[in-house]
């Protein structure tokens, strides 16, 4: 048994990822990635600047919903996260359906705004906690937004990692394509292997990802945990204990 | 486009039931997100009504109102970004709907709702927007055009959205004042839907006296009169969903709901209960079929 919850693993691991930003975006229906951001912030005094999408209180906008995506084209949005019902080896993602659309098989949310996201944030972190072949496939069934644009095409930002409850794959621009850059502990690469649909590069040796340090997980148990409790009540009684 | 918008009087209807006679069926008719003020005591007098063939149009998104719209028959078509009921998971009737084919989706992304809907603001053509090219969103919406940059001397495709003007816009307020002028606070993609649309219907919370645009304070929050074409008193009247600093959202009736609507004949016993049936509570504490 180890002494974190797996959501707190993948809270660290994401909050690494995140880095010196200085603006974070997070949106519907993703305390994980909130709860990263929240870590940093009562880290580092503050930064980066969280702009949470769907609180319920005290939202970060004025002009309505539009005014995320006005201020992302600008440029002010460094880090994103999207997920994907399918994701694949080209970083492209499905939160739309699978079969052959329109007559889908299964029908999934729809792409919010990922389709202008993925293009306007400096960099996207793709987060999906299920590691399957059924979620990570070689070619997603439709494209709700690509992982890379031709060179004509507009683009300020795209993909930099992909983060499940399994491992974390580093993206590669110039090729393209996702290379394994660590294994949660408890995995081993050749189960990476199997449980994953796309091809990708891997070196020899393969790391562990970094466990939660005694310091993260006391700010989460404590600061972190009430913060995100007032916007994702059930999470956090989930993960924590506590109540929202 | 119809140049031809009334500046609007203003009229009080009764209740939201008779607000509801108001949009006809075949409607196009704006929606605001969950967490958006939504009308939906005009949502279930619509399905009381036994409102059909309605055309929604999430801003950017939809949740509980269009699933059950979708549920009770009245819909034929969506556009939007995305049907969710957020924390409480999928939306299952539009989700079932689709599956069997029974309903035509126009899928979106967020910001091409808002670009359309500000072209039809504005009383221009179009509106550009960046990103989105190489997504099979713009192979499956023919209306999207994508055009050469005009300002640009190389290559620079962009993507254009249509105006959007629906029908109807329909959402809940806060406030609304004797004038017409009703309160929106923060939540101005409310403003941008009434200014696209060629009507406007709203319940409010409650009447404040006094006419709010002459409060400064409360004028940037203020969706003036001009625009609303129709208002009816719906006390609670966005529940299960919030109104910001007088009731929140219900997540308990929204976890029923979700668990509910999963079969069809769950579904029919949850409108029984909670729409045919005008006396239940509108009550953030578990309602009595909760217990």
């Amino acid at each position: 048994m180890e002494p974190y919850a797996r959501e707190e693993l993948l809270a660290c691991t994401l909050a690494r990822l995140i880095g010196d930003a200085a603006h974070v975006a997070v949106g519907a229906a993703s305390p994980i990635p909130a709860t990263a951001c929240m870590l940093l912030r009562e880290r580092n005094g503050g930064r980066p600047r969280l702009s949470l999408l769907h609180r319920r209180r005290g939202n970060p906008f004025t002009e309505g919903s539009r005014e995320l995506f006005d201020l992302a084209g600008q440029g002010r949005i460094d880090v994103f996260f999207l997920g994907g019902a399918q994701i694949d080896g080209e970083a492209n993602i499905n939160l739309v359906g699978t079969g052959a659309y329109p007559r889908v098989e299964a029908r999934f949310p729809g792409s919010f705004g990922s389709a202008f996201m993925y293009f306007a944030a400096k960099r996207t972190i793709l987060f999906r906690e299920e590691h399957s072949n059924r979620v990570l496939v070689p070619k997603v069934d439709f494209i709700s937004a690509p992982g890379w644009s031709p060179p004509e095409v507009w683009r300020a930002g795209g993909p930099q990692a992909l983060v499940t409850g399994k491992a974390i794959f580093a993206w590669q621009p110039e090729k393209r394509r996702f290379r394994l850059e660590s294994v949660h502990p408890g995995h081993a690469a050749v189960e990476i292997r199997e449980h994953t649909g796309f091809d990708y590069d891997a070196a020899a040796h393969i790391a562990v990802t970094a466990e939660p340090t005694p310091e993260e997980l006391a700010l989460l148990h404590g600061p972190v945990g009430r913060e995100i409790a007032s916007n994702y009540p059930d999470f956090a009684r989930r993960v924590w204990g506590i109540a929202g | 486009m119809d140049v031809s918008l009334p500046a609007n009087e203003t009229s009080f209807f009764a209740d939201a039931d008779a607000l509801a006679r108001e949009i006809p069926d075949g409607a196009c008719v704006a929606l605001p997100p969950d967490y958006s003020l939504v009308a939906m005591d005009v949502v279930r007098a619509l399905i009381r009504r036994r409102a059909r063939s309605l055309k929604l149009l999430g801003v950017p998104v939809l949740g509980l109102c269009a699933d059950l719209l979708i549920g009770a028959g009245c819909v034929s078509e969506v556009e939007t970004s995305a049907v969710s009921l957020g924390e409480a998971g999928a939306a299952p009737r539009f989700t079932d709907a689709v599956e069997r084919g029974q309903l035509r989706v126009k899928d979106a992304t967020c910001p091409m709702v808002h670009s359309g809907l500000q072209a039809a603001e504005k009383g221009v053509p179009f509106m550009p927007l960046r990103g989105v090219l190489g997504s099979d969103l713009v192979r499956h919406r023919p209306e999207w055009k994508v055009i050469q940059n005009p300002m640009s001397e190389t290559p620079d495709p962009i993507l254009v959205a249509g105006a959007i003007q629906p029908d109807v816009a329909l959402f809940h307020a806060r406030w609304a004042d004797r004038a017409g002028n009703v309160w929106i606070g923060r939540r101005r993609e409310l403003a941008t839907i009434a200014h696209a649309a060629r009507r406007c219907y709203v319940t409010f919370e409650e009447l404040r006296e006094g006419d709010m645009l002459e409060d400064e304070l409360l004028a940037p929050g203020v969706l003036g009169s001009v625009y609303v074409t129709g208002v009816a008193r719906a006390a609670r009247g966005a529940w299960p969903l919030g109104v910001a600093d007088v009731y929140p959202i219900d997540d308990a009736h929204l976890a029923h709901y979700a668990d509910a609507a999963r079969t069809p004949e769950g579904f029919q016993r949850y409108l029984e209960e909670f729409v045919w049936n005008r006396t239940h509570e509108k009550s953030s504490s578990p309602a009595r079929s909760l217990a």
